[in-house]
């Protein structure tokens, strides 16, 4: 076999490579509305947590069931539950990227990001708003 | 208005000395481009060497004393200034300190910085003739680090960012009205307690070497590219790349290592954007050497070569803009946020201006650069070799495809995310790649350069390939891989690629023995391969079959919320398990109860010890009986960041985390410490009972206090006899650390009691308060993993990376003495850190 056939060959496992990865089943970011249209889809919310709607966790009871409220940006609003503890910044954070899928009118989350304002030093609000503490 | 006790003179020279170095770096770069010129006189060249070289010292001397001036604001705590009031905090451990200064972008790029001076240095006194253009990309890159903390204005817009801005000028607040604002800043905000581990020590400064040498290769290639000397620079920066890959390499899985210690994701990889990001370079300059050993031995594939470096290098800056714009935000858990479009551009402009200016010259002399035309025959070494660096590629286009999803979606407006499963994504087609490097870097061993007889192959394969096949077969049967989840045509995967690096391994150690008959000095090539094919098999191993051992799915204890909307399927992670002080509960094999938790002398951080005990079930006999302290910092606003306790056997792991504590609810709890003022040896009662204070003691050292020399402690010794006749001991301390007074309370717990030690008042006698609650429920909730033959991992790394010394040292021919002694040191110091220091 000639060199160059081989490349060939190689240029053609590349291209598999690349079918590959778009087989890939990337998912979406969405919004709350956008994600209630695609029932049992995998999405990313991107939303903040609902403060005027409680927060349901108790490790004493089950450790592994968290209950909230997300509100996003044009207003719509979903239950949430998450089957893991509740992370410990949620109630401080600004904005989460909740990872799940809709189940009718509940939002099955695996995985939660916090963006925190305390997490970031970079943000001159908040540190501003700590060194005025004093 | 004139500000009170500010200290504004470290700042000033540390300010003059980044501008003294920023025109240091262009004089340098001016100058060595300058020399390089062919056409030029050899008198008139060294003028320009000369000078080149001055101004380049001078920026180096500059930097050190940037990076002095720096630790110096940071140690005295002068949070006057921005960086020191970000960074640092009085309660910090000196050992953190150097963390905080590269906790920051500005001091990040300082150490980058820093390391190129090193770098420069040796590249000076031992390039000769290829100085002038090699010093040349070097500075380049210098003046555009030193560029990103310079902090100018020029027409309103701040050119970098300065470590010596002041907090007052950055920050609004009333309290900067009054010239005595700064004792109103009683402290900084001080490190990222995630960051607050040795590693964050010593990791980001290998890392950065790193990174930082890869500029090496790439300008030995800009110098050929500049001088037209095709082929020559191959050999001279092959050690160079050798270490480049060696660094780089221990770097990543430093962080990894760091992972897996302290961060509670449980693993070592999760192919975050960040990690994926250090990874690419990797990879490809890997591929680079690879082609550059082939080069040397049969002046092939010198285009790839070229290509290849200058590609790392590219994907170097690629990855620097990736973590630190901020543009990875949504993905990854630990990018450096947004950095202002001021420095997006700056950091933009440094990928330009470097990588692709060679990347053109390489293109335009591409037809120039020799090439040989007739094909490698298929039996030759130097075509698997080529075969595996266009594997590394691909995986590596493969990886940061992926990762840049947050750029397209940038640049196209699209809302692409990660897919479902991240991890799996990467691993279903990781793992296929894991199969033929294993198969290539086994098999190709015993291939020579341009043609290998068929007969000495098979002779010379066949005990490998039949000891690998007999040894894959016994796992199945002894110890399968029991990662069903994904199907079995990904535990077949898994299957192969174990079966690869086992290929693999005794490959590469039959090699070093019927071939090189133990001759270790010429075998760096098989022992990195060796170490390789063990890292993979140990990721293998100990990904496929970790185990959740705090399933709360079997152990029944849970109370089910009872509406629960989505219902519970078997399928849902119950990984979490509570437990109550005191009470042991089963989890796993283990009994474990978590008996009480102890402060430590840093600030908010808590350990909570564990006491994990295995029964042989039929004899009852204790198997294994150890206690792990796993730790929390709670800040004041209950945020929780919890560094994991570990087991550590020579086959396992035994790796816990905490994820919830219980708030003590200070707020409700209206019941105030009753004030004793009492001398030793007086006693006090309570309601259950009476306790001794037995004695003071000053700066105890033992296992629950540990005092720096500098600290003032006094400890309490108290006895608590309960009415019940059991006493228990209590240590309540009071500490002065940096003038300031800190309480370190104590409880005990089956009493409901907290002790204070809060004065010494006249005449012998200390101030002992009291407290009663009614309640103290505590508990904490864990996770808890298995992690099997982890340890296979890091001796992986440790051989690898010393294989690429053995290469390094025997490329530069050193000396019997340097090449014991190096390899020496480096292996003593990653075995060290990667296997002894935690355990």
């Amino acid at each position: 076999m000639k060199t160059s056939s081989i490349i060939v060959l190689v240029a053609i496992a590349a291209a598999i490579g690349a079918l590959l990865m778009y087989s890939v089943d990337f998912s979406t970011y969405d919004t709350i509305g956008s994600a209630k249209q695609k029932q049992g889809q995998y999405v990313h919310l991107i939303a903040r947590l609902d403060k005027s709607k409680p927060i349901q966790y108790d490790a004493l009871k089950d450790p592994n069931y968290l209950s909230f409220y997300a509100i996003d940006s044009l207003g719509n609003s979903t239950q949430v539950i998450y089957h893991n503890t509740k992370p410990p910044e949620l109630e401080q954070s600004d904005r989460v990227v909740l990872k799940g899928k809709m189940e009718g009118n509940v939002f099955e989350c695996n995985d939660i990001l916090l963006k925190c304002p305390s997490k970031y030093k970079d943000n001159k609000q908040e540190l501003e708003k700590s060194v005025s503490q004093y | 208005m004139t500000f009170e006790n500010e200290h504004l003179i470290p700042g000033q020279v540390g300010q003059f000395f980044i501008v003294l170095a920023f025109i240091a770096s262009i004089i340098s770069a001016i100058s060595y481009f300058t020399a390089s010129k062919i056409q030029l006189e050899n008198s008139e060249k060294q003028k320009w060497i000369l000078l080149a070289r001055t101004a380049f010292f001078i920026e180096a001397f500059s930097l050190i004393t940037v990076f002095v001036s720096i630790f110096y604001i940071c140690s005295h705590h002068y949070f006057e200034y921005f960086y020191a009031y970000k960074h640092a905090s009085k309660e910090l451990e000196p050992k953190y300190l150097l963390a905080c200064i590269w906790e920051g972008q500005e001091g990040s790029f300082l150490l980058w910085a820093l390391w190129h001076c090193v770098l420069g240095t040796i590249l000076i006194f031992t390039s000769k003739k290829r100085e002038a253009p090699i010093m040349t990309i070097v500075n380049s890159a210098q003046f555009l680090l030193v560029l990103m903390l310079l902090g100018i204005y020029v027409f309103n817009t701040r050119i970098g960012s300065s470590p010596f801005v002041l907090t007052r000028n950055e920050l609004a607040g009333p309290i900067f009205s009054q010239p005595d604002y700064l004792s109103y800043i009683k402290d900084g905000v001080g490190l990222n307690v995630l960051l607050r581990n040795y590693w964050m020590v010593i990791h980001p400064p290998i890392l950065f070497l790193g990174f930082a040498s890869t500029i090496v290769p790439i300008s030995f290639a800009y110098s050929s590219l500049s001088t037209k000397d095709w082929g020559g620079w191959v050999k001279a920066a092959l050690p160079w790349t050798l270490f480049s890959a060696c660094v780089l390499g221990t770097g990543i899985m430093m962080g990894g290592k760091w992972a897996y210690e302290s961060l509670s994701f449980g693993g070592y990889w999760a192919w975050d954007p960040v990690e994926n990001a250090s990874l690419v370079p990797w990879l490809i300059l890997v591929a680079g050497l690879h082609c550059m050993a082939v080069y040397n031995s049969t002046k092939n594939a010198l285009r790839a070569s070229y290509f290849f470096i200058i590609l790392t290098y590219l994907f170097v800056l690629y990855s620097t803009f990736l973590t630190r714009t901020g543009i990875l935000g949504d993905t990854s858990v630990h990018a450096f946020t947004e950095a202002g479009m001021a420095m997006n551009v700056l950091i933009g402009i440094y990928v330009i201006a470097i990588a692709i200016p060679v990347f053109f010259m390489y293109f335009k002399n591409y037809k120039s650069i020799p090439s040989i035309q007739k094909e490698e025959d298929i039996s030759s070494r130097e075509f698997w070799m080529f075969i595996g660096s266009l594997i590394l590629l691909l995986s590596a286009v493969f990886i940061i495809s992926i990762t840049s999803l947050p750029v397209y979606n940038k640049i196209f407006g699209t809302n692409i995310a990660d897919p479902a499963d991240r991890e799996f994504a990467y691993n279903k087609v990781l793992v296929l790649v894991a199969v033929i490097i294993g198969l290539l870097t086994g098999a190709s061993q015993f291939l020579k350069y341009r043609n290998t007889g068929k007969k000495y192959l098979v002779q010379k394969l066949s005990w490998p390939l039949g000891i690998a096949i007999a040894s894959t077969i016994l796992l199945v049967i002894f110890y399968p891989i029991e990662y069903t989840k994904k199907g079995p045509g990904f535990l077949i995967a898994i299957y192969l690629a174990l079966f690869a690096s086992v290929f693999s391994l005794i490959a590469n150690a039959f090699y070093l023995k019927s071939v090189l008959k133990w001759n270790l000095k010429a075998g760096g090539a098989a022992i990195s391969h060796l170490g390789f094919a063990l890292l993979i098999g140990g990721m293998l191993i100990s990904s496929s079959n970790r185990k959740v051992i705090s399933d709360n799915s079997k152990t029944g204890l849970f109370i089910p919320f009872s509406k629960d909307p989505t219902g519970r399927n078997d399928e849902d992670p119950m990984e979490n398990l509570t437990l109550l002080k005191g009470v042991p509960t089963q989890m796993g094999n283990y009994t474990v109860t978590y008996m009480k938790d102890s402060a430590s002398n840093e600030k908010d951080r808590t350990f909570y010890k564990l006491h994990f005990q295995k029964k042989d079930s039929a004899t009852g006999e204790v198997q294994e009986d150890f206690v792990l302290s796993p730790d929390a910092y709670r800040m004041k606003n209950n945020n929780l960041t919890s560094n994991p306790g570990t087991k550590h056997y020579l086959t396992h792991d035994i790796f816990t985390y905490i994820s919830t504590i219980s708030v003590p609810d200070s707020e409700s709890d209206t019941t105030t410490f009753k004030k004793h003022e009492i001398a030793i040896g007086d006693s006090i009662f309570y309601s259950k009972g009476y306790f001794v204070l037995n004695k003071i003691e000053k700066d105890p050292q033992n296992e629950r206090f540990h005092f720096s020399p500098t600290d003032t402690a006094l400890v309490a010794d108290i006895t608590v006899h309960a009415n019940t006749g059991t006493q228990y001991k209590a240590y309540p301390a009071l500490t002065i650390k940096n003038q300031q007074l800190n309480f370190i309370d104590d409880t005990v717990v089956s009493q409901n009691l907290y002790l204070n030690f809060s004065e010494i008042s006249d005449h012998n006698k200390f101030k002992i308060n009291s407290k009663e609650v009614d309640k103290l429920t505590d508990f904490i909730t864990l996770k808890a993993y298995y992690f099997p033959y982890i340890n296979l991992v890091w001796l992986g790394l440790v051989i690898m990376s010393c294989g690429f010394v053995v290469s390094l040292v025997s490329r530069v021919k050193a000396s019997r003495l340097v090449t014991y002694l190096s390899v020496g040191l480096v292996l003593a110091f990653l075995f060290y850190m990667f296997l002894l220091a935690n355990a």
